[in-house]
């Protein structure tokens, strides 16, 4: 299952609580 | 859901959530709670096993005792050469002793653990429920 990536955390965090699910924060220093 | 945050990108997001090393990954609940955090890299399988690790241990948390002992043994099964595997039995036992408060969960999970993991820490911490 394809993962979609979000950018605003507190976007996502108000959209698991809306639909009760987890949710996977990455933090990253990669070079893009 | 995921989120991905670049630390060039969101410094103080760092800080907000304490993470001092990269890659870090949190798996929180749905109230935004902290559940499971892994620092460092991790090989594809063990990260897997380990985001699952995660999942089970929100419903855990949640005292969803049976979709806890569900979830961790499906990583026991799929993940059984994973550090999550001989962590999985542990919390599986775990599990379903708090669903029903039968101490023979607790003894079959350190046999198992025994059994197939001996050496690992997981075994060490179950061998109390062997007495």
């Amino acid at each position: 299952m394809a993962v979609k990536w979000n950018k605003d955390v507190d976007a996502a965090l108000a959209e698991a609580k809306a639909h009760n699910k987890p949710l996977l924060i990455d933090f990253s220093a990669a070079p893009a | 859901m995921a989120v991905t945050v670049h630390i060039k990108e969101h410094p103080a997001l760092f800080d907000r959530f304490d993470v001092l090393w990269t890659p870090t990954v949190l798996i929180l609940d749905a109230n935004g709670i902290e559940r499971a955090r892994n620092e460092g890299y991790l090989p594809n399988l063990e990260f897997r096993a380990q985001l699952e690790m995660g999942l089970a241990r929100i419903a855990f948390m949640h005292k969803q005792w049976a979709e806890a002992e569900r979830r961790y043994t499906e990583v026991a099964e799929r993940y059984p050469h994973t550090s999550a595997g001989p962590e999985a039995i542990y919390w599986k036992g775990v599990s379903r002793y708090k669903a029903t408060n039968d101490h023979s969960a607790l003894g079959e999970a350190a046999n198992e653990l025994k059994e197939k993991y001996e050496g690992s820490v997981w075994t060490l911490k179950a061998s109390i429920w062997l007495h």
